[in-house]
């Protein structure tokens, strides 16, 4: 399986991982690391960033670990842009995943304030992962203002349902120069092989793992699926046919 | 446009009939669709469902976990001040009622900080009586100020407030706004407020609107359980968050269960709930809604709050005390409710962990609005 590379990090895991909905930060640590997952996304809301203690984040320090902070919660580019300043200065990262959701209902993406946050935040000299619909054009133009991955939905946050937007992932898929993560709505190990055998460079896995009764051993399923899918998608799999091959093409009477 | 000219629309007598009137298919329907609207929602709160109540908590308990994990925010009340213009047949701060008054000072309402912090809080409710010469716009801008470098997430139980004062508190960093309608039958409503601005029915009902209107990140809705049907009472507390939602859709909504007891010489109530009712009122706003935040306070038993956390309910209190400084100085001459549950945060936040649940205490963030 090839690595992953994403600004100046290299992955040898394409499972990227949430903090969020764990029964106790002890059964997150232990799930992340049976993940084996190297890039972990934690909301802003839920740490104390001036608690150089705060619990979730102790359970986080194990080296295996690079700190993706998310701006869940904002709802505008203006917030954003504050909330990745004060992680990256409390956090010392330059990474943010960008989620604006003015939504609470869905936490739909904001398409607008989300470009217009990459755009600023890019300038400052961030690696910008957006969290976004899946929207080919979109894609392409956070991708022209400088955003290092996209990270589309696969369907609602939370929803567990799975990958319901394909045909629009296999364009930006199709299309990108950046890697896609393929983010929210994958509920089963099957799931995310599934956006990794379509192409997709990793996913991001949180409800799934969190809200399972043994997060611990799914951590290690959605590791095995995601290494599964990617090899699949490197091996490059046989089409899917609809028919048989013709035992007597047409064109033979050309030969 | 308002919910004023919504709720117009709607027939209390034919509403409690279709509640009163469904069936174990209308029950049945509710559970099995995948998107259940208010009907739905009359058939759940009904007595036919309650055959299903052990099927409605799985349901409640899985769409509950799915949205917000095994967590489970904290909050505490903040009582600022008992002193209130109004008569509530039903109230402990009633102005007929012969208690101390009391309006914190910058000192005494630091004195309070000073305990809550000890504790862990993070979240706080400021919630007072109604006083609007003493305890106005003005007071209420000084607290969230005095609060807001020690606290992620402030919200407010006061007076319904015009839309510009929202504004104004917002800009300081209010966060959230709890106006409950206490009931919605406009009748029955005159008989409890009878004095005060208060009484004015159609004022308070206009109040999500105004808070809608002032952008406000998250607006609690809620009956007072006791005063009318609680199923009639609920479906328009529903009806309500369902207007809301889909017209102010930047906000985020909660629901409490303020629930009346029988006491002697106290308010006749109309209706007396039951521990199991009130366990499928939850469920069903679970069904319902999966996103919106279900809260409890501390007026609940310590056995009902402790089995609740697995059914539905997202957002509770502790340790509360309900007599303004009853945190650094308690005087249960001052307070507004006798409160049920009486373990200290630490305890309480035990018994979560040991259900399998992550209490959290900060789940905001002050830069964020």
């Amino acid at each position: 399986m090839s690595d992953l590379k994403i600004g100046d990090k290299v992955f040898t895991s394409r499972l990227f991982t949430g903090t969020g909905k764990f029964k106790s930060n002890e059964m997150m640590e232990a799930a992340l690391l049976a993940s084996g997952s190297q890039l972990v996304t934690m909301a802003l809301k839920r740490v104390d960033l001036n608690d150089s203690e705060d619990d979730l984040l102790q359970h986080l320090k194990p080296t295996n670990f690079s700190w993706l902070p998310n701006t869940s919660g904002v709802r505008t580019a203006k917030e954003a842009v504050f909330a990745a300043e004060l992680a990256r200065e409390a956090l010392q990262t330059n990474w943010i995943k960008l989620e604006i959701h003015p939504d609470p209902k869905y936490l739909m993406p904001d398409p607008i304030e989300t470009l217009l946050a990459t755009e600023e935040l890019v300038k400052k000299g961030f690696i910008v992962l957006p969290y976004i619909h899946a929207d080919p054009v979109l894609a392409k133009r956070l991708q022209d203002v400088g955003a290092q991955a996209v990270m589309p939905l696969g369907s609602p946050i939370g929803s567990n349902k799975g990958i319901k937007t394909e045909d629009f992932l296999r364009i930006i898929i199709e299309q990108a120069t950046v890697p896609v993560i393929v983010d929210a709505g994958i509920g089963a190990p099957s799931h995310a092989a599934y956006a990794m055998e379509l192409g997709a460079d990793a996913v991001l896995v949180n409800t799934a793992i969190a809200t399972a009764k043994d997060p611990v051993k799914i951590g290690l399923a959605f590791k095995m699926a995601v290494e599964a899918g990617r090899m699949a998608f490197e091996a490059k799999m046989g089409q899917q046919k609809d028919h048989a091959e013709a035992s007597s093409p047409l064109t033979d009477f050309l030969n | 446009m308002s919910f004023k000219s919504e709720i117009e629309k709607l027939n209390w007598d034919q509403i409690s009939k279709q509640i009163y009137a469904s069936t174990a298919a209308d029950v049945e329907h509710a559970l099995n669709t995948a998107k259940p609207d208010l009907n739905d929602f009359a058939a759940l709160i009904s007595p036919a469902a309650a055959p299903y109540l052990e099927r409605m908590a799985q349901k409640s308990h899985d769409l509950t976990v799915q949205r917000f994990g095994k967590t489970i925010q904290m909050y505490a009340p903040l009582y600022l001040s008992n002193e209130c213009q109004n008569i509530c047949t039903y109230c402990g701060f009633s102005l007929d009622v012969k208690i101390e008054r009391k309006t914190l000072s910058d000192e005494e309402i630091m004195a309070e900080v000073k305990v809550l912090k000890s504790y862990g809080y993070d979240h706080i409710l400021i919630v007072t009586g109604e006083a609007n010469k003493t305890v106005g716009i003005d007071y209420f801008k000084n607290a969230i100020q005095l609060l807001k470098p020690h606290f992620s997430h402030i919200a407010i139980e006061v007076q319904p407030l015009e839309q510009e004062e929202y504004e104004e508190l917002i800009g300081v960093g209010l966060n959230t706004v709890l106006v409950y309608q206490e009931t919605y039958n406009k009748e029955n409503y005159k008989k409890h407020h009878p004095k005060g601005k208060k009484s004015n029915f159609d004022y308070r009902l206009e109040t999500h609107d105004r808070m809608g209107k002032a952008g406000i990140y998250k607006m609690g809705v809620g009956v007072l359980i006791g005063l009318e049907d609680w199923r009639t009472d609920s479906f328009y507390a529903a009806a309500h968050l369902d207007y809301l939602e889909k017209k102010y859709w930047q906000s985020n909504y909660s629901i409490s269960f303020p629930r009346l007891r029988p006491c002697a010489g106290g308010v006749e109530l109309k209706s007396v709930m039951s521990d199991k009712e009130l366990v499928q009122l939850i469920c069903a706003y679970r069904i319902f809604n999966q996103e919106i935040e279900l809260s409890m306070s501390t007026r609940e038993s310590e056995v009902f709050r402790n089995n609740v956390i697995k059914l539905g309910i997202t957002s509770i209190s502790a340790d509360s005390k309900t007599d303004p400084g009853g945190y650094a100085n308690p005087n249960v001459n001052l307070e507004q409710f006798e409160i049920h549950d009486k373990r200290t945060t630490s305890q309480f936040i035990q018994s979560i962990i040991d259900q399998g649940y992550e209490p959290v205490f900060k789940g905001w963030d002050k830069v964020l609005q």
